[in-house]
C-alpha cells in the first residue's frame, strides 16, 4: 500500500536503473523483486531488500536474485514484472499494494511462474498474497504511549485514511486505553507516504498543539527527528530509527520479511510451493519490535508482557467488545474477536478518538 | 499566542525552499527560458549539499556544494537548449529524471547519516522578545538569505539596466539581438542563476529543514516552485506573497487537522494548485493589468550569423 513520489517518476528510470544481478546459470533458481521506492528509502522498500539479502545469504549459490527499484504502481508495473519473467525468474515478489492488478495479469499469462504479492487481496493459482499484522505492534505502542504520555495526548501522523492505517490508529488507542482510559489522540493526515518536509511539519504541528508522543504511519524518520529536537518521545516506523532519536525512540515496528521470503524460496526449491494467503504478525516474526528504549523498567516490563501475551495468543488487540465512536458494539464475526475481514476493511474509529474518519 | 508564533515559524521554514527555487526560476523565465528541471536540480542540490556538510562538518560548505551542483546541472540544460537549440520542455523534464536518478546515486552513501542542522540566529534580548522575537531574530541563515535574494532580484530586474536587458531578451529576443545584446550569453547566466537557486533550495532541505538525506526528499517542491512563478505572474513581489501563502496553506491545514477542524485534508492539500489555476484564469481575463508571461518564454533562439 505505497505510493511515493517515485510513482510519478517516468518509467525511463527503469531503463536507467536496469536489472542488477549476475550471470545466469541453468541450475540456479532465479528470484525477482519489484520495489516501489529506492532500496535506500530507510523504510518500506529498504526492509524488503534486507529480506532479499537474507535470501541470498541463506541459499547462496542455489539462488540468483534480481530487483527493480522505484517501479511506478499501476499499469506501468506490468512491463517491469514481465521483464523479470522473460529474464527467467521463476518466483517473483511484487512488494506494494498498487502492483496487485498488474501482477494478476502477468500471473494469468505465465501459469508456470509463481508470484507473491504484498498487502493485496487478489489471489490466483500461481499468485500468493502476504502481509504483516502490524496492528499487533501498534497495540504495544499504544500501551507504552498511554504510560509514557504526561500530557495524555498522542500525536499521530497518518498517510492516507485507508483500512491499513485506520486499524493501526484503533489498535494504538485500544492499547493506550488499557493503561489510561482518558488518553486522547490528535490525528494529522499527510496525504503522502513519503515527504520528509511535510512529515516534519505535521510532527511540529502536533507537538505545538500539546502532543508529547509522536507516532507515524508515514515512511521517513523526519517526525522522529523533530520529536528528538523538541525533547519529546516517538515511535519509529518500518525500520529501526533510533539513529535519528537516540533519546527519543521508544520502540519501532520493524517489517521483517526475511522469514517469509526464505520459507517461500525454500518451498520453491523443494517443489512444494502453493498459492497461499499469509498474514503473519509478532508470532511469525513478520512484525518485530525494536528494543524498548527510553522508558522506565516497569513500562518496559509491561510492553514485553503485552508482546508475549499477543504472541501466545492470549491477548487479541481487536477482542470483542470493540466499541465504535457512537458507543455501539461492533458486530463480532470472529467469535471473541473481530475477524480478519473486518480488520482488513476497517473504516471506523473506536470510542475515545475525538475525530472522524475523513470522507465519512 | 505561543501557538501563533509556532505556526508562523513553521510557515517561514516551509516557504523558504519554495521561495529560493522560485526566485531562480523567475529570473530564468524572465530571460525567456523555461526550465522544467527545477525538481531535478533541487534534489541533486540536496544530495550534494548534504554530502558537503557531512564530510566537512560545515553547513556553509554544504550550501556551496548544493549551489555548485545545481549550477552544473543547469549548465547541461543550457548546453542543450541554448547551444544545440533543443526543445526546452523536453530537456527540462529529462533534467528532472536525470536529477532524481543522479541524486540517488550520489546520496546512496549518505542515507542513514545525520548532521547538526543550520543554527538559528540568537541575539540576546532581541530573540527573547515576546511573539515577534523568534520570528524576526531567530531564523536560520537560509531564511534571511531568501529574503535578501528576492529583494536583490526585484532591484536587479526593475532598477538596473542589466535587468532591463534581461527582460528584453525574454520579451522579444529578436529585438534584443538586433540591438546588439548577446541574447544567448544573457540566457546562459539566467539559466545558471536558476540552477544555483534550485541547488540552494534543495540543500536547504537536508541542511536545515530535516537534517538527513533520503532519495526523493524534495517530494515535488520543484514543481510547486514552477507553479509559484506562474502564480506570481513573473513578479518578485507577488512571488514572496505566493511562496508564503503556499507555505501557510500547508502548515495551517496540518494544524486544522490536529485541532479537529473538519476540513477535508485532501482538499486543503490541493488548494495551492487550485489557487494557481484560478490566478492563471484571472490573468488571462484581465490582460490589461499586470504582466503576463514573458512573450518569448520557451521559444528557441538561434542567432543569424
Amino acid at each position: 500500500m505505497r505510493t511515493t513520489f517515485f510513482a510519478t517518476a517516468v518509467s525511463a528510470l527503469l531503463l536507467a536503473g536496469g536489472i542488477t544481478g549476475g550471470a545466469s546459470a541453468a541450475d540456479k533458481l532465479k528470484v525477482g523483486f519489484i520495489y516501489v521506492g529506492p532500496v535506500a528509502d530507510l523504510g518500506w522498500t529498504h526492509q524488503h531488500d534486507l529480506a532479499r539479502q537474507a535470501v541470498v545469504q541463506e541459499f547462496g549459490d542455489k539462488v540468483e536474485t534480481t530487483y527493480l527499484e522505484s517501479v511506478p504502481e499501476g499499469p506501468d508495473a506490468e512491463r517491469s514484472i514481465e521483464q523479470l519473467v522473460r529474464a527467467g525468474n521463476k518466483l517473483i515478489f511484487t512488494t506494494s499494494f498498487g502492483y496487485m492488478d498488474p501482477t494478476l495479469k502477468v500471473a494469468k499469462k505465465y501459469p508456470n511462474v509463481h508470484f507473491e504479492h504484498a498487502t493485496g487481496f487478489k489471489k490466483d493459482k500461481n499468485m500468493a498474497i502476504y502481509n504483516g499484522r502490524f496492528y499487533e505492534g501498534r497495540y504495544i505502542q499504544g500501551v507504552i504511549a498511554g504510560k509514557m504520555s504526561k500530557a495524555g495526548v498522542l500525536g499521530y501522523i497518518g498517510s492516507f485514511p485507508i483500512p491499513e492505517v485506520i486499524m493501526g490508529i484503533n489498535a494504538t488507542m485500544l492499547g493506550a486505553q488499557t493503561v489510561n482510559p482518558n488518553i486522547k489522540v490528535k490525528i494529522i493526515w499527510a496525504n503522502t507516504w513519503f515527504d520528509p518536509g511535510k512529515e516534519a511539519d505535521a510532527a511540529k504541528a502536533l507537538i505545538d498543539q500539546g502532543a508529547d508522543i509522536i507516532m507515524q504511519h508515514t515512511d521517513s524518520p523526519a517526525a522522529m527527528q523533530v520529536a528528538s529536537e523538541r525533547g519529546k518521545l516517538a515511535f519509529g516506523q518500518d525500520s529501526e530509527m533510533i539513529k535519528f532519536g537516540p533519546k527519543t525512540q521508544l520502540t519501532s515496528i520493524i517489517d521483517n520479511w526475511a522469514p517469509y521470503y526464505i520459507s517461500r524460496v525454500q518451498a520453491e526449491l523443494d517443489g512444494t510451493w502453493k498459492s497461499e494467503d499469509s498474514w503473519g504478525g509478532l508470532k511469525a516474526k513478520t512484525v518485530v519490535m525494536a528494543p524498548y528504549t527510553n522508558m522506565p523498567d516497569d513500562v518496559k516490563k509491561l510492553a514485553e508482557d503485552t508482546e508475549a501475551a499477543i504472541i501466545a495468543g492470549k491477548l487479541l488487540p481487536f477482542k470483542c467488545p470493540v466499541v465504535d465512536q457512537d458507543g455501539k458494539d461492533v458486530e463480532c464475526k470472529g467469535g471473541d474477536h473481530l475477524d480478519d475481514g473486518q480488520v482488513l476493511g476497517m473504516n471506523f474509529y473506536v470510542k475515545g478518538i475525538d475525530d472522524k474518519v475523513p470522507g465519512k | 499566542m505561543e501557538l501563533l508564533e509556532a505556526i508562523i515559524l513553521s510557515v517561514l521554514a516551509a516557504s523558504t525552499p519554495l521561495l529560493i527555487a522560485a526566485t531562480g526560476e523567475l529570473v530564468t523565465e524572465r530571460s525567456g527560458v523555461l526550465n522544467l528541471g527545477v525538481e531535478g536540480m533541487m534534489i541533486v542540490g540536496a544530495a550534494c549539499g548534504f554530502g558537503g556538510a557531512l564530510y566537512t562538518g560545515s553547513i556553509t560548505i554544504g550550501a556551496i556544494c548544493g549551489i555548485f551542483a545545481g549550477t552544473l546541472l543547469a549548465l547541461i540544460f543550457a548546453v542543450m537548449t541554448l547551444g544545440l537549440a533543443v526543445n526546452q520542455v523536453a530537456t527540462g523534464l529529462a533534467l528532472t529524471i536525470l536529477g532524481i536518478g543522479l541524486s540517488g546515486l550520489i546520496g546512496a552513501g549518505f542515507v542513514g547519516e545525520r548532521i547538526t542542522p543550520a543554527p538559528h540566529l540568537r541575539i540576546p534580548g532581541l530573540t527573547d522578545l515576546p511573539l515577534m522575537g523568534r520570528i524576526v531574530f531567530g531564523e536560520d541563515a537560509f531564511v534571511y538569505a531568501s529574503l535578501v535574494l528576492i529583494v536583490g532580484i526585484w532591484w536587479f530586474l526593475y532598477k538596473t539596466r542589466a535587468g532591463l536587458i534581461l527582460r528584453a531578451c525574454g520579451d522579444n529576443h529578436l529585438s534584443a539581438h538586433a540591438l546588439g545584446y548577446p541574447v544567448l550569453r544573457i540566457r546562459l547566466f539566467a539559466v545558471m542563476f536558476g540552477g544555483a537557486c534550485a541547488g540552494l533550495a534543495g540543500a536547504y532541505l537536508p541542511l536545515a529543514y530535516t537534517p538527513f538525506f533520503i532519495p526523493g526528499m524534495t517530494a515535488g517542491r520543484g514543481w510547486i516552485a514552477l507553479a509559484l512563478v506562474v502564480f506570481s505572474s513573473w513578479r518578485p513581489g507577488r512571488l514572496v506573497v505566493g511562496a508564503y501563502l503556499f507555505g501557510a496553506v500547508t502548515i495551517l491545514q496540518l494544524h486544522a487537522q490536529g485541532a479537529g477542524i473538519g476540513v477535508p485534508s485532501q482538499f486543503m492539500s490541493a488548494l495551492p494548485y487550485l489557487a494557481t489555476v484560478i490566478v492563471l484564469v484571472l490573468l488571462s481575463r484581465a490582460r490589461s493589468g499586470g504582466s503576463t508571461a514573458p512573450a518569448a518564454l520557451g521559444t528557441v533562439f538561434v542567432p543569424d550569423r
